[in-house]
C-alpha cells in the first residue's frame, strides 16, 4: 500500500513538473508549427538566471520572473529575426535551432561554470506533509498544484479572450484572419514569446528538484518532445494529460521493471504513434 | 547552364576543405617537454574537467613550468566526453603536437577508447581520473598509470568499516546505473558481507534521470543505512531530494568518495550533513604537503580541493619523480616508463603513495564524514587505512582469475 | 570543360592524403570524413529525397557496429562473414522499422524514429553482458581485404575511399534513377503521386531500408577505423549530429551531405585546438547557414555562383 500510494504522488508530481516543462513547447509547436528544439536550452537558461536572481535578491517569484523575462527577450528576438522568415521550412528550422541550443548551453557553460548548483525551495515551502502513512515533500505538491494553475491560465487565454480567439483564427486560418484585420504575425510573436515564457519559468519552478547543471537542456528536451508528441501535437489538454500518463508511465515503469528503465518512456511511445500517429488527443494538422 | 554551375559549386568545396585542411607549421624538434593534457570543457563532465585542469596548472605553476631543468609547453585537448573525439584528440597530441607524455583522460569509457592507440604509438599516459578498473588488473597496458586508485579500491575499507565500526547489519545501495557505479558498489558489497553485513536491496539510477523521487519511494525503509554512489552532480541532487523526503534522520547515508566530493561539497547544504564515506583524499588530511596545497587551490580557485584536482595534481608529481629519475630524459621512452612505473610518492597532500606492478597506486584510504567547520562543509577524516591496493586483502591472482565487478558480479545473494 | 576541372579537383583532394600531405592525423581525419559522409549520404535518401526527417539514424551506424564487434571478438568469426552478417541483420532491421516508423509522418515520423533509437540505445548501455555497457567493446580488429592489412592510416584511408566511392556512385545513380524520381515526387507532392498511380508508402519504405543499409556500410567503416564500440554511437547526440551534417551542408543535393560532414568533422576536431568555445561556434555557423543559406552549403554556393556570374562581365568568357 505504501508502495503504491508514494509512487503515486511521485508520479503526480513528475507529470506536474513534465507539463511545466513541455507547455512551452506544445504551445509554440502546436500554433506556429514549428519544433522549438532550443526548448531545453531556454528551459535550462531560464533556470540559471533565475537562480542568479534568487542568489541576489532572495524573492523565489522574482527569480521566477526573471527567469521567465530572460527567455522572452531572447526568444523574442529570435523568433523576430530568425524564425520568422523560417515558416514551412522543417529542416532550416531543425538546423536553426539545434544550433541556437548549442550556442546557449555554452554560454551558460561559460558565464556559470559547469558546477550543479541546487536551486534553494522558496521557505514556505519546505518540509514534508502527511498524506496517509508517507512523507511527501510539499514542494513537489506545490508543482502539481503550479501545472494547473498554468494548465488552467492557458486554457482561459485560448478559449475565453478575444486574443485567443484571434491566435486560434490564425492558427487555423492565417489568409482569413489577416483579412480581417488581424496582425498573424505580431500575434505569433506573442505566442512564441508566451512559450518562451514558459520554459523560463518552468526552468525556475523545475529548479529546486531537477538542479542546474550543465547538460540539463539535452536531458530535458527528448522529455518534452515525448510528452507532446504522446499527448497529441496542438492539444494543451493533450499536454496536460501527455504529462502526468508519461509521469505514471515512467514512475511506476522503473520501480518495477528496473530493466527497462531506459526504454519504458519510448517503447510504449512507439505503440502509441503506431497504432495512432496524432497521439491520444492531436487534431491532424493538415 | 545548370551542370556548369555545378561543377562549379564542387570546385568551390573542394578549395574550401583543403583551405580548412592545411596543416599548420610542424614544430621543429625543440628542447621542452611537451605535456599532453586530455580533459573535458564542454558538456555535462565539463565541471571535473574544469577542475583537473586547475590542479595540473597549480601543479606547473608552482614549478614556473618547468620541471627537471627544463621548459614544460602544456597543450590541453578538450575531448568533449566522446570516445570518438578523445581517440582524435590524442592522435593529435601525439602526431600533431608530437607529445612526450599524455595526463588523461577523465572517463574511463574515453581510456578505453584510446586504449589500442596509446599501445600502438607507444605514449606513456598517467590516468588522474579514469577508473576503468581491467586497465591496471585483467588488460593491463604497459604505457598506463594511474594516479589515482580504481573505483572500488576505496570502497573495500568503506564496506568494512560499515560492517566492523558502524555496526550496521542491513544496507540497500543505490548507485549511478554505469561502470564506475557498478565496480564502486561491488566493491563495498563484497567487504561488507564478508564482515557480516546484508545488501537487502540495490538499485540502480540512469546517469540522466530527471528525478530521484521515484528511487526514493523504493527505498526500503527497514534498513540501518544507505549506500548512495553517484558521481557530478548526481550526489547533490539525490542527498537534497533525500533530504526533502524527509529520510535523511531516518535513515543514515553512507557515500561512495564522489558522493560528497568537495567540488560538489561546496554547493551543498544541511542535506550533506553527517554522510560518511571513503576516499583517497580529503582536504582534511592533516600533514603539511597536503595544508600547502589546500591553501594554495584556496588562493587560486577560492575552494578546497577535490577528486579531479587533487588527480591531476598527484599526475603532475608522478611525472615530476620519474623525469627525475630519468634527469629529464622523457625522449628515451623505456626508461621514462620505467620509472614511471617505479613511482614513490614519500609525500605528497594524498600521502604515501607507491605503484603496484599493475600500474596502480596503493595508497591511504580516508573514511571521511562531512561536518561544518568554520561554516564550511568539510569531509573530516575518521579513520586511515594504510597502504591499500586495487586487491584490498585479496590475493591478486585469485582477484584476477575471477570475473571484473559488474552490476552482477559479485552476486548479491541477500536481496529481499 | 568545366566538369572536367571539377573532376580533377575532386580526384586531386581525394588523392591529398596519399602523398603523406600532412601526416597521419589528417589522413585519419579524411578517413573520418569519408565515412561520416557516407553516413550523411544515407540519411540524405530520407531526408533530402524523401522529406522525411530522422532522429534515430545512429541506429544504424550503432547496431552494424555493435553486431561486427560482438561477431568478431566474443564469436571469433571472420571479418568477410561478420560484415556481410551485420549488414543483411542491420538491413532487415531497417526493413522492421520502415514499417512502424512509416505509420506517421512529420513530427510523429522523427518522434519514432528517435524512439527506436533511444531503445537501442538504452540495450546497449544496459545489457552490459553482451555489448560491455558503457566500457564498451575495446580491441577490436580491422579486416585485412585481399590480404592487405589497414593498420596504417594511409592504407586504411584508401579502402575507406574505395567504399566511398562504390558508395557515392551507387547512391549517385539511385537518385538519378526513375525510383529517385519517385522519391522526389513524394517529398513535394505526395497527393499528386498517389492519384499517378504510385505507391507513396512503398517507395517511402524503399527508401527507408535503403538508408538503413548505407547506415550500416558507414558503421562498419566506423568500427574498423575506431577498433572500439560504445553506447556514445547510438545516442540521440549522435544522431542530431548526422541530421546537422545533412541540412547544413544542404538536404536534397550530392554534394551537400559530404560538404556538411567536413564541415561537423573539421570544426569539432581541427578547430576545437585553437578555439576553445568551438560548441558555440559550431552553432553559430549552424545560424549563420540558416540566415545566408537557407537551403543549405551546397545550394547556397551554387546560387551565389549563379549571382556572381550573372552579374560578371559579359566579355569575360571561355573559362
Amino acid at each position: 500500500m505504501n508502495f503504491w500510494l508514494i509512487q503515486s504522488l511521485n508520479s503526480m508530481a513528475l507529470g506536474g513538473l513534465f507539463f511545466l516543462l513541455s507547455a512551452g513547447f506544445s504551445l509554440i509547436f502546436g500554433l506556429m508549427r514549428i519544433a522549438n528544439l532550443s526548448h531545453g536550452a531556454y528551459f535550462m537558461f531560464g533556470a540559471y538566471v533565475g537562480l542568479t536572481v534568487l542568489r541576489a535578491k532572495g524573492s523565489f517569484v522574482l527569480a521566477i520572473v526573471a527567469g521567465a523575462a530572460a527567455v522572452v527577450v531572447l526568444g523574442g528576438i529570435i523568433e523576430r529575426f530568425i524564425l520568422r522568415r523560417l515558416s514551412g521550412r522543417v529542416l532550416a528550422q531543425v538546423l536553426v535551432t539545434l544550433g541556437i541550443a548549442f550556442i546557449i548551453s555554452d554560454a551558460c557553460l561559460l558565464i556559470w561554470t559547469g558546477d550543479p548548483i541546487p536551486l534553494p525551495i522558496p521557505q514556505a515551502l519546505r518540509g514534508t506533509v502527511r498524506i496517509g502513512v508517507v512523507a511527501f515533500p510539499i514542494y513537489r505538491i506545490a508543482v502539481v498544484g503550479l501545472a494547473l494553475l498554468v494548465a488552467g491560465g492557458l486554457w482561459m487565454l485560448m478559449e475565453k479572450t478575444r486574443i485567443g480567439a484571434m491566435i486560434r483564427a490564425g492558427v487555423d486560418d492565417m489568409q482569413m484572419a489577416r483579412g480581417l484585420g488581424i496582425s498573424v504575425s505580431k500575434l505569433f510573436t506573442a505566442v512564441f514569446c508566451l512559450g518562451a515564457a514558459l520554459a523560463g519559468a518552468g526552468g525556475v519552478l523545475g529548479g529546486p528538484i531537477l538542479s542546474v547543471y550543465p547538460g540539463l537542456d539535452t536531458d530535458m528536451l527528448p522529455l518534452a518532445l515525448v510528452v507532446v508528441i504522446l499527448g497529441g501535437a496542438g492539444s494543451l489538454v493533450g499536454a496536460f494529460v501527455g504529462s502526468f500518463v508519461i509521469g505514471f508511465v515512467y514512475t511506476f515503469g522503473q520501480a518495477l521493471l528496473p530493466d527497462l528503465t531506459y526504454m519504458i518512456l519510448f517503447i510504449p511511445m512507439v505503440i502509441v504513434l503506431a497504432l495512432r500517429p496524432r497521439g491520444l488527443f492531436g487534431r491532424i494538422l493538415t | 547552364m545548370k551542370s556548369q554551375t555545378r561543377s562549379y559549386s564542387w570546385l568551390v568545396a573542394c578549395l574550401l576543405l583543403v583551405a580548412l585542411l592545411m596543416p599548420t607549421m610542424a614544430s621543429a624538434q625543440s628542447e621542452p617537454i611537451r605535456l599532453g593534457f586530455l580533459t573535458i570543457k564542454s558538456g555535462a563532465l565539463a565541471a571535473g574537467g574544469r577542475q583537473m585542469e586547475e590542479g595540473l596548472n597549480l601543479f606547473l605553476k608552482e614549478r614556473n613550468f618547468t620541471l627537471v631543468g627544463r621548459k614544460v609547453e602544456l597543450i590541453t585537448a578538450d575531448t568533449a566526453g566522446q570516445p570518438a573525439m578523445t581517440k582524435n584528440k590524442t592522435q593529435e597530441l601525439v602526431e600533431r603536437n608530437k607529445v612526450h607524455v599524455i595526463i588523461g583522460p577523465l572517463a574511463a569509457f574515453e581510456a578505453l577508447a584510446i586504449d589500442a592507440y596509446i599501445l600502438q604509438s607507444q605514449t606513456p599516459i598517467i590516468s588522474p581520473s579514469a577508473a576503468a578498473e581491467d586497465m591496471t588488473q585483467r588488460k593491463v597496458n604497459p604505457y598506463f598509470v594511474r594516479a589515482v586508485g580504481t573505483s572500488a579500491q576505496p570502497h573495500h575499507p568503506l564496506g568494512e568499516y560499515t560492517a566492523k565500526d558502524l555496526k550496521y547489519k542491513r544496507v540497500a545501495t543505490i548507485a549511478d546505473d554505469f561502470a564506475f557505479g557498478h565496480e564502486i558498489t561491488s566493491g563495498f558489497q563484497r567487504t561488507f558481507e564478508e564482515n557480516g553485513g546484508k545488501i537487502v536491496q540495490k538499485l540502480w539510477s540512469p546517469l540522466n534521470v530527471a528525478d530521484y523521487g521515484s528511487y526514493i519511494g523504493q527505498i526500503k525503509t527497514d534498513v540501518d543505512a544507505v549506500f548512495a554512489a553517484f558521481a557530478g552532480a548526481n550526489g547533490l541532487r539525490f542527498l537534497k531530494q533525500y533530504n526533502e523526503y524527509g529520510l535523511k534522520d531516518r535513515i543514515p547515508v553512507l557515500g561512495a568518495m564522489t558522493t560528497t566530493d568537495e567540488g560538489i561539497l561546496k554547493n551543498m547544504g544541511d542535506e550533506a550533513m553527517g554522510v560518511i564515506s571513503a576516499g583517497w583524499y580529503t582536504a582534511m588530511i592533516k600533514s603539511p604537503a597536503n595544508e600547502r596545497f589546500v591553501k594554495a587551490v584556496n588562493k587560486e580557485y577560492g575552494a578546497d580541493p577535490g577528486y579531479y584536482t587533487m588527480g591531476a595534481y598527484n599526475a603532475g608529481l608522478f611525472l615530476e619523480q620519474a623525469l627525475k629519475a630519468v634527469n629529464g630524459k622523457i625522449e628515451d621512452k623505456k626508461a621514462f616508463m620505467a620509472a614511471l612505473k617505479r613511482t614513490h610518492l614519500k609525500e605528497g597532500p594524498m600521502g604515501e603513495i607507491i605503484l603496484d606492478e599493475y600500474g596502480n597506486p596503493i595508497l591511504n584510504i580516508y573514511i571521511r564524514k562531512v561536518e561544518r567547520v568554520d561554516g564550511k562543509l568539510v569531509n573530516s577524516v575518521l579513520k586511515v587505512y594504510p597502504k591499500v591496493s586495487q586487491f584490498w586483502t585479496y590475493n591478486p591472482k585469485e582477484f584476477l582469475a575471477a570475473p571484473v565487478y559488474t552490476r552482477d558480479y559479485p552476486p548479491a545473494r541477500n536481496l529481499e | 570543360m568545366k566538369r572536367a576541372m571539377a573532376i580533377l579537383g575532386g580526384a586531386v583532394l581525394l588523392a591529398l592524403p596519399f602523398f603523406g600531405f600532412a601526416g597521419d592525423y589528417y589522413v585519419n581525419l579524411s578517413s573520418q570524413i569519408l565515412i561520416a559522409a557516407i553516413w550523411a549520404l544515407s540519411l540524405n535518401l530520407l531526408v533530402g529525397y524523401c522529406g522525411l526527417t530522422s532522429l534515430g539514424h545512429a541506429v544504424y551506424l550503432g547496431i552494424a557496429a555493435y553486431l561486427v564487434g560482438w561477431m568478431t571478438s566474443v564469436m571469433g568469426m571472420g571479418h568477410l562473414t561478420t560484415a556481410l552478417l551485420a549488414l543483411a541483420i542491420t538491413t532487415v532491421l531497417a526493413c522492421v522499422f520502415g514499417l512502424i516508423a512509416l505509420r506517421a509522418s512529420g513530427l510523429g515520423f522523427l518522434m519514432i524514429t528517435l524512439a527506436i533509437g533511444q531503445i537501442f540505445w538504452g540495450m546497449a548501455y544496459r545489457w552490459v553482458s553482451l555489448t560491455g555497457g558503457d566500457n564498451g567493446m575495446t580491441g577490436l580488429t580491422r579486416p585485412a581485404p585481399f590480404g592487405v592489412k589497414l593498420t596504417a592510416p594511409v592504407h586504411f584511408y584508401g579502402f575507406t575511399l574505395a567504399v566511398f566511392l562504390c558508395a557515392f556512385g551507387l547512391i549517385a545513380l539511385l537518385v538519378r534513377s526513375p525510383l529517385g524520381s519517385c522519391m522526389r515526387g513524394t517529398r513535394d507532392q505526395p497527393r499528386r503521386m498517389c492519384a499517378l498511380g504510385h505507391n507513396v508508402w512503398l517507395v517511402r519504405w524503399t527508401a527507408f531500408v535503403l538508408a538503413g543499409f548505407w547506415g550500416a556500410v558507414a558503421g562498419l567503416l566506423f568500427v574498423y577505423y575506431h577498433n572500439y564500440i560504445s553506447p556514445h554511437v547510438l545516442s540521440l547526440t549522435n544522431s542530431a549530429e548526422v541530421l546537422l551534417m545533412v541540412i547544413s551542408g544542404g538536404a536534397g543535393t550530392l554534394f551537400g551531405p559530404i560538404l556538411g560532414a567536413a564541415l561537423v568533422l573539421v570544426l569539432k576536431n581541427v578547430v576545437s585546438a585553437y578555439i576553445e568555445r568551438w560548441l558555440m561556434l559550431l552553432g553559430v555557423v549552424f545560424v549563420m547557414i540558416v540566415i545566408f543559406m537557407p537551403d543549405g552549403l551546397v545550394p547556397g554556393i551554387r546560387q551565389w555562383w549563379v549571382g556572381r556570374r550573372a552579374t560578371a562581365k559579359p566579355q569575360r568568357g571561355g573559362e
